[in-house]
């Protein structure tokens, strides 16, 4: 009798157990998924001055950096497409950003300062338009065991007449 | 004045949504219908006042009317009339009133069903409506106005209000700043529109839902009223991510569909937790399980689309640190809280109430394979959802600004997609209730030898990337398994009715829309599948620059570059188009004329690809860069797409899919007279 009454009870635990199992395999797997991707494509967002004290421990990993393009460096080679030039280092922070009077002034500053550190990049591609004096370089790539910055990639963002020809204080677009 | 005219009948219906909520708590308590008139009344007023401050923008928009801070941001003299349109929802404002109006036709139009069944769902269902509303009103009237205008006050200032400051006029501008150049394209008319309508048509299941947690009538009623709701909403959804995807192709000049940027995973999420939910609903129907489940599913699909919304539209994708500079952040956030944690105390306080008889038995049955589907789903959400917030996470305990780009997303989601085709593969062989490896894998062998000889024909020309077998292995074996789907159903047809093969087709599809419907959305996901295996494992590139006369080679494929012309167009841009000659083994194909544009008004280059498309592969060719004067050189990036036109083709599918899924099903009373017939002649006889 009871081994009657305990089979089906059994067997509920055990389909139970089952369903528990393979669900929690999953969910392992997904955990294990997002684990490993994160370790592997993380991306450090630094300043040419924290890039600097960092030093070594940077060395191949994958870093976004901004700074301000010095423009007498430029060099670029129309045939082989290489392009290299330096930055100076800009603040990370966009309120300190803002405090310093805003971006244009925060890179006007940068490229004037002698003083300021500096990060040499070379970049294998077309040279982009915006690429001038002043402008700011976002630039994602890696630092090689010389303390050359290669990127891959280039975003440039330079504060636009078009910006200042707006009448003041309309809107905050 | 027309800008007056729309934000007052915009706080007009703002007052009246505030006093539809209270009449329907009102009519709820007391159980008085009259209450519940009025509040329906209110609700189905939002609907034309809305559409009506909606035809005021549009008409400030069309006229130029710049003095309204708005229409001097987003149009221009020279813009065509229907991009002064699309400017409507070209902005953050704009888009806001654009959400709302949607928001408000469907309020309007979920007033107008039949409630007879279901009067303990209607104050419940105005509540949640009204109250979205209320918030995304509130939005436009307080912070995001896109009926304020610009006053010159004395000493110069431009100060933007919507009342006159004290000793100000008006500051009209002779013309506005034009829309984004980047968004003058036909992708763009549609785009928009289309997600939003995903977006919105949503609340109205979320609505539903709630309304059945509040009253306690926790059958699947709910579900059944929402199901073609959620079809539409998830249709619209799909519509506007491959839209947009398409409008990326054509216009952004990477020569890619998607890159997991911010904006575009924030309308991922709820198409996500939204596919899930269509599924898990499927085994509500059925089998009356994971009740509990897709009430969370609906909540969750709900705030996802408040926070896509935010997301799209907050200008906080360029820089995740924004948050603080948009006043409107930190409101969306308070109310994303305050509904999600409202709806889950609900759902807390049911759950027992929602709890099942039902227990699944087999692993390889139908409803535990759609569970493991639901599973994938939220994984996938899951991998999004860290991608989007680890940036925040690790800034915050680490000091460090970390983010995770398109690597991480392609990582971890491929493997999960993959696992989704082999069950779109097996679910519909596998039957439901008890269930066992066995059956399963008998039915799987004619498939599974169908599979092989697609390999071998794939080894045969030249594939040998192991990851791309799988991937066309796993999209051969759907395909097998839905036309061996169709062609079972039809054979037993015509076996039964003696039907045609085209007729038994037909009446096979339209009897079971859901069904087949959804193997249909399946094709479509198999040939999007092909086409995204072929840019991602086989996509090539290269660039070059090169004089007149010059020519660059990828995969096959020559190009000669044979000239450029620099001229204006009468609608202020200025074009550089190159023209270049097409070759593939030594035989001219075409000419393509990839091109920059300039606009001059708003000092903004586009670049336009000129492309070669084909069945097989696209050949996209770019111009980058060229010499002005002497015209000699210029320089050009070319992409080499695979299979990417089965992207587009499989999107096609995929909504025809969709469509025949969420058409209405056969009148209910012709179904009954035809049910009462057959048992009059069953008597008969």
């Amino acid at each position: 009798m009871e081994e009657n009454i305990s089979q089906p009870i059994q067997n509920g635990i055990a389909n139970k157990l089952k369903f528990y199992i393979a669900g929690l395999l999953i969910v392992a797997a997904i955990i294990f998924l997002i684990i490993s991707s994160t370790k592997s494509s993380a991306q450090y967002f630094l300043t040419v001055d924290e890039l600097a004290a960092k030093g070594s421990s940077m060395v191949n990993r994958d870093i976004r950096i901004s700074g301000a393009v010095i423009g007498d460096s430029i060099q670029y080679d129309s045939k082989t497409l290489i392009l290299s030039f330096d930055i100076a280092h800009v603040p990370g922070d966009n309120k300190v950003i803002e405090a310093q009077g805003g971006l244009a002034a925060v890179l006007h500053a940068a490229v004037s300062d002698p003083n300021r550190r500096t990060l040499h990049v070379v970049y294998q591609g077309v040279k982009p338009d915006l690429l001038r004096h002043e402008a700011q370089a976002i630039m994602t790539g890696h630092l090689g065991e010389d303390g050359i910055f290669y990127a891959d990639e280039i975003l440039l963002k330079c504060p636009t007449k078009y910006e200042e020809e707006l009448p003041q204080q309309v809107g905050n677009q | 004045m027309l800008a007056n005219l729309g934000y007052g009948v915009l706080v007009i219906t703002l007052l009246i949504s505030l006093y539809g909520i209270a009449a329907a708590i009102q009519g709820a308590r007391r159980k008085n219908t009259s209450w519940l008139d009025s509040a329906r009344n209110a609700m189905l007023l939002t609907g034309p006042l809305v559409t009506l401050a909606v035809i005021c923008l549009v008409v400030l928009l069309v006229n130029g009317n710049y003095e309204v801070e708005y229409v001097a941001s987003y149009t221009s003299n020279s813009m065509p009339l229907y991009l002064k349109i699309t400017a409507l929802w070209g902005g953050q404002a704009g888009s806001l009133v654009f959400w709302t109006w949607l928001l408000s036709i469907f309020a309007s139009a979920v007033t107008l069903r039949d409630w007879q069944r279901d009067r303990e769902f209607l104050p419940w269902v105005i509540v949640v409506v009204l109250v979205t509303l209320i918030f995304f009103l509130g939005l436009i009237i307080f912070i995001e106005n896109p009926f304020a205008r610009l006053w010159e006050i004395p000493g110069g200032m431009i100060v933007k209000s919507m009342f006159p400051p004290s000793i100000a006029v008006l500051y009209t501008q002779t013309d506005g700043n034009g829309l984004n150049p980047l968004l003058r394209h036909p992708g763009m008319v549609l785009h928009p529109p289309m997600l939003y309508l995903g977006f919105v048509s949503f609340v109205i299941p979320f609505a539903f839902a709630i309304a059945a947690l509040i009253t306690g009538r926790t059958d699947d009623r709910w579900i059944r009223i929402t199901r073609r709701w959620a079809i539409i909403a998830w249709l619209f959804l799909s519509l506007g991510i491959v839209l947009g995807s398409r409008w990326a192709y054509d216009v952004m000049g990477w020569g890619g569909y998607w890159a997991w940027d911010p904006v575009e995973i924030s309308a991922l999420m709820p198409w996500l937790s939204g596919t899930a939910f269509l599924h898990s609903a499927i085994i509500q129907e059925k089998r009356g399980m994971l009740k509990q489940w897709n009430m969370v599913l609906v909540i969750l699909t709900y705030d996802l689309v408040i926070f896509g919304t935010f997301l799209t539209r907050s200008g906080m994708l360029s820089s995740v640190h924004a948050f603080a500079q948009s006043a409107i952040g930190p409101l969306f956030f308070a109310f994303i809280a305050f509904t999600f944690i409202a709806s889950i105390t609900l759902l807390l306080h049911r759950w027992d109430e929602l709890k099942t008889e039902e227990r699944m038995t087999s692993l390889f049955s139908k409803e535990a394979l759609f569970l493991v589907n639901n599973l994938l789903f939220m994984g996938i959400l899951v991998i999004c959802f860290w991608g989007v917030i680890f940036p925040l996470l690790s800034e915050l305990f680490t000091g460090q600004k970390v983010m995770v780009g398109p690597p991480y997303y392609e990582k971890a989601t491929a493997p999960l997609f993959a696992a989704l085709l082999l069950l779109m593969g097996i679910a519909p062989l596998a039957a439901w209730g008890h269930s066992n490896y066995k059956a399963l894998g008998k039915s799987i062998r004619l498939p599974a030898i169908f599979v092989l000889l697609i390999l071998i024909y794939a080894v045969i020309r030249g594939v040998k990337n192991p990851w791309a077998l799988l991937g066309f292995g796993l999209c051969a074996f759907v395909m097998a398994v839905i036309v061996y789907e169709f062609w079972r159903g039809i054979r037993a047809r015509q076996k039964i009715k003696g039907e045609s093969f085209f007729k038994a087709l037909w009446q096979l599809t339209t009897r079971n829309r859901r069904r087949y419907g959804g193997y249909i959305i399946h094709l479509g996901v198999v040939l999007m599948a092909l086409g995204i295996i072929g840019i991602e494992m086989f996509q090539s590139e290269t660039q070059g620059t090169i004089a007149q006369g010059e020519q660059l080679n990828l995969r096959g494929y020559t190009l000669r570059y044979d000239g450029l012309s620099i001229f204006d167009t009468t609608d202020g841009r200025n074009i550089s188009r190159a023209v270049v000659s097409v070759y593939k083994d030594g035989k001219f194909l075409q000419e393509l004329y990839p091109r920059r544009d300039y606009y001059y008004e708003n000092q903004q280059q586009v670049t336009i690809p000129g492309v070669r498309s084909t069945w097989e592969d696209d050949l996209y060719v770019i111009l980058i860069d060229w010499e002005p004067v002497s015209a000699e050189g210029a320089t050009f990036k070319i992409f080499h797409n695979p299979l990417i036109n089965w992207l587009w083709v499989g999107s096609i599918v995929f909504i025809l899919g969709a469509l025949i899924a969420a058409w209405p099903e056969r009148d209910q009373s012709t179904v009954r007279n035809r049910v009462a017939k057959q048992n009059y002649s069953a008597s008969e006889v």
